[in-house]
């Protein structure tokens, strides 16, 4: 489960970014840059939190509170 | 269940008056994510257009960028972060300790104005894309009172959000940071890419010529003075320079492992403050010049773009209010944090009605780093020079004292300095930081060595980096 939340965001980041070099590029036009930047937008805050978040927590088992 | 919530809150221990226990310590991670959130903000938004508007020229934009960014990281790793983890209390406990309780209450309140100043720039920054769905007029870059109510409306409803996550501490706020911080560094790239064409730029060849010739001229707007590669690199230096050099990390830093865990600040420095003041700059020029965020965000990048500048004014904001809430509480610590951060939050978002935050950020910045900066001096010289001389650390807890004269007229006299510099010698606010630091630290030795000189020695010890394995709390 995990993994695949972290592949949706990484696609996320993907639709946030790449839209805009095509831009540049000259191949997209600028309003379906911003389509794509906010698909991504929502793709990546609705599935990053989870992973990230859990993925902080398992940083602070006692084990290691106890080892400092 | 308004009895709960309270019990909740009152639960929350952020360690104000004790050192974090080791449980509590963090790793790295946290305080990269905490960095890149806290500096890829709002405010970044207004900082790269106002460097436009001064007419910096793009070399001494880039050059000074990066020398000044990189003196700040070095401030915050080899100045704030050592201390931090030896000492591992808040700014306002250990300043507490070399204070007094009297001095250091009125460093206090001038530090909680200062940080509800700033957090209300980073409110109003976010209100600007709140604002924009509900076709608000926005504040231009002469408003210094707020121009319709509903204005004033937006930033009310901004900040009430902002100051209840502020409450919930510390975890909350690295939480959310660590979630935004990725997107909101490829916002920034994105959009600044996007506008890229509008302003003639059609490969990578062609963006130092437009770049010079349309973004960072050199040539001022208007009744605004001419910036050079010092404005912006002594700018870039202290612009947190309450943070750093003024020690106002302590009270974060004291959650890392270990010290090197200050360098975390380079992603704040170079992808926040680097990376988003050249973007902002560029999407500025794109907008001919317009200054409010929201809306030149919101025409490059759409939604998401009005989306990160509302974001990044709360991941700023959000540690602001707390510190500015640690700050406070210092003062009244038998109230909880939560209800001390409840109205530093209302402080703020009255603050944040008022555009002139905003228009007027870089000399406000300036004022707050330089204003806060000799107890910075003073806590570094208290911890690593004061034993070596045999005087005491932590004099006013040693002593009893309510009041360390040497401290308190150290940045009395030191600010004075600083005025006297800017007003007779016309040296202007962004280059007093340095000189001032140098001399609140010369002043706290020699002003230490007249007034201990009177103090009989007494057996308690004190924390400083010769006497770290004694320390009683």
């Amino acid at each position: 489960m995990q993994t695949i939340l972290k592949l949706l965001s990484l696609i996320g980041l993907v639709l946030t970014v790449v839209p805009s070099f095509l831009v540049f590029a000259g191949i997209i036009e600028l309003s379906f840059h911003k389509t794509l930047m906010f698909i991504g937008t929502l793709l990546w805050f609705s599935t990053a939190p989870f992973w990230m978040n859990k993925q902080k927590q398992q940083l602070k088992p006692a084990t290691v509170d106890n080892a400092v | 269940m308004k009895k709960a919530l309270a019990q909740q809150l009152d639960s929350i221990n952020e360690y104000e008056r004790e050192p974090v226990p080791s449980s509590k310590l963090k790793g790295l991670k946290s305080f990269i994510g905490m960095y890149a959130g806290e500096h890829i903000a709002g405010t970044e938004f207004v900082i790269g257009p106002l460097f436009v508007i001064h007419g910096v020229s793009a070399s001494d934009l880039l050059l000074g960028l990066l020398a000044g960014n990189l003196l700040a990281v070095l401030s915050w790793a080899l100045l704030c972060a050592p201390i931090a983890v030896k000492a591992r209390l808040t700014l306002y406990y250990q300043l507490e300790k070399i204070c007094g309780r009297y001095l250091v209450s009125g460093y206090n309140i001038v530090n909680a104005l200062m940080f509800c100043f700033l957090a209300g720039s980073m409110i109003a920054v976010s209100a600007t894309a709140v604002g924009i769905p509900f076709d608000i007029a926005m504040p231009g870059l002469d408003d210094w009172y707020p121009n319709s109510v509903r204005w004033i409306v937006t930033v009310l409803f901004v900040g009430m959000v902002i100051t209840a996550v502020a409450i919930l501490g510390y975890e909350q706020i690295s939480k959310f940071a660590n979630v935004c911080a990725p997107w909101m560094v490829l916002i920034f790239i994105a959009a600044a890419f996007a506008v890229m064409p509008d302003l003639g730029i059609t490969s990578i060849g062609s963006f130092w010529e437009v770049a010079q010739t349309k973004i960072w001229t050199g040539v001022p707007v208007e009744g605004y003075s001419k910036f050079t590669f010092w404005h912006v690199t002594f700018f870039a230096w202290f612009a947190n320079a309450a943070m750093h050099i003024g020690m106002g990390d302590l009270s974060i830093l004291r959650y890392a492992k270990k010290w090197y865990h200050g360098f975390a600040s380079v992603t704040g420095m170079f992808i926040g403050h680097v990376l988003a003041w050249v973007s902002s700059g560029i999407l500025c020029a794109a907008a001919g010049g317009e200054i409010p965020p929201g809306p030149i965000a919101y025409s490059s990048a759409g939604i998401a773009g009005a989306m990160c500048v509302m974001i990044a004014g709360w991941t700023t904001a959000n540690p602001t209010i707390y510190r500015a809430g640690l700050a406070v509480q210092s003062i009244v610590p038998q109230v909880k944090r939560w209800k001390v951060t409840l109205l530093v939050g209302l402080v703020t978002t009255i603050a944040a009605f008022f555009p002139a935050l905003v228009m007027r950020l870089l000399d406000f910045v300036a004022l707050y780093g330089l204003l806060l900066m000799p107890m910075g001096a003073i806590i570094f010289i208290d911890f690593y020079v004061i034993p070596k001389l045999n005087l005491k650390s932590n004099y006013a807890s040693v002593t009893n004292s309510s009041f360390n004269v040497a401290a308190g007229v150290t940045w009395v006299a030191t600010l004075l300095f600083c005025l006297f510099l800017n007003f007779y010698q016309g040296i202007e606010i962004f280059f007093l930081g340095l000189p001032g630091w140098f001399v609140a630290a010369a002043l706290y030795i020699i002003l230490s060595k007249l007034y201990q000189r009177k103090v009989v020695d007494q057996p308690a010890v004190a924390v400083s980096a010769s006497g770290l394995k004694k320390v009683e709390y």
